[in-house]
């Protein structure tokens, strides 16, 4: 869940500059690309946070 | 969560590294051109690499005066990570020397340095998994260590320095500097460094929880 939140989190103010018209396709549409990189490592950073909260809740349990 | 505030410091350094090294304005290198902006992401995982070896080098002497086998486990975390860093550098640097240096691989002194030094580190493995007693893998993995950061400083630090060499800094070879001199590379080469090391922590320190969750 954490990790599609953050996903969504990066991927809504995208769809907002989207909207405009303008910005994400100007420059060659290069927003474009950087917008999914930011997605993949956002995304790949909500999986280090996730895994993180599990590593914490087993060691709760010890 | 423990310490989040070097995660999230992490996080945004890499994310700020990653949108503003395609957006920021380069200078006008021959051959090199737009690629130039591997600097951000190819040479930060080397840097990255090399920050988790000193970590577990020091992390393998402090075991040597207390015999603590909880160092133990951070010294093979941080090396894992290490070698996550190392393979991702060697790859992505043959990407970009294939297009720049025209073959995915060169008898450059600094490729083949680091290929043996990947080798180095692996047999630390290797090592540990072959000892079945806790102390003694530690005691043996430890020195090992050391001498395995050692011969990286060797490889990927000295001899490269000493002949010829492809990579910039190296070998009569003008280094960063060079490039630096308008400093908008080095705006975001630093934060990226900084940023790929704290999340490197992050990862070394995630493992390092969990061997110590599956020792008991």
């Amino acid at each position: 869940m954490k990790n599609l939140f953050l996903t969504l989190t990066a991927i809504v103010p995208i769809s907002l500059l989207a909207q405009s018209k303008n910005f994400m396709y100007s420059e060659g549409k290069i927003y474009v690309v950087i917008a999914v990189i930011a997605v993949i490592f956002l995304g790949l950073a909500g999986y280090l946070y996730r895994m993180d909260r599990k590593i914490s809740a087993l060691e709760n349990e010890k | 969560m423990q310490q989040t505030v070097y995660k999230v410091i992490g996080v945004v350094l890499v994310l700020y590294s990653l949108i503003f090294g395609l957006l920021t304005s380069i200078p006008d290198l021959p051959i090199i051109e737009e690629s130039i902006r591997n600097l951000f992401y190819h040479v930060s995982m080397w840097f990255a690499m090399v920050a988790m070896m000193a970590g577990s080098f020091a992390y393998s002497i402090a075991f040597l005066r207390k015999e603590n086998l909880y160092t133990d486990r951070r010294t093979a975390a941080l090396t894992e990570t290490g070698m996550l860093f190392a393979f991702l550098g060697l790859f992505t640097g043959m990407i970009w020397a294939r297009f720049t240096w025209g073959a995915w691989w060169t008898n450059d002194p600094k490729l083949n340095g680091s290929a043996i030094t990947i080798l180095i580190y692996l047999a630390y493995f290797i090592l540990r998994n072959g000892i079945e007693d806790e102390r003694k893998k530690a005691r043996i993995s430890a020195v090992y260590n050391i001498f395995a950061f050692v011969m990286m400083i060797v490889f990927i630090g000295i001899l490269p320095r000493m002949t010829d060499s492809l990579h910039p800094g190296n070998g009569g070879n003008p280094g960063f500097n060079s490039y630096d001199l308008d400093n908008r590379l080095r705006l975001i080469f630093y934060p990226a460094v900084i940023g790929w090391i704290l999340i490197g922590t992050w990862i070394a320190s995630l493992r390092y929880r969990i061997k110590n969750l599956s020792i008991t």
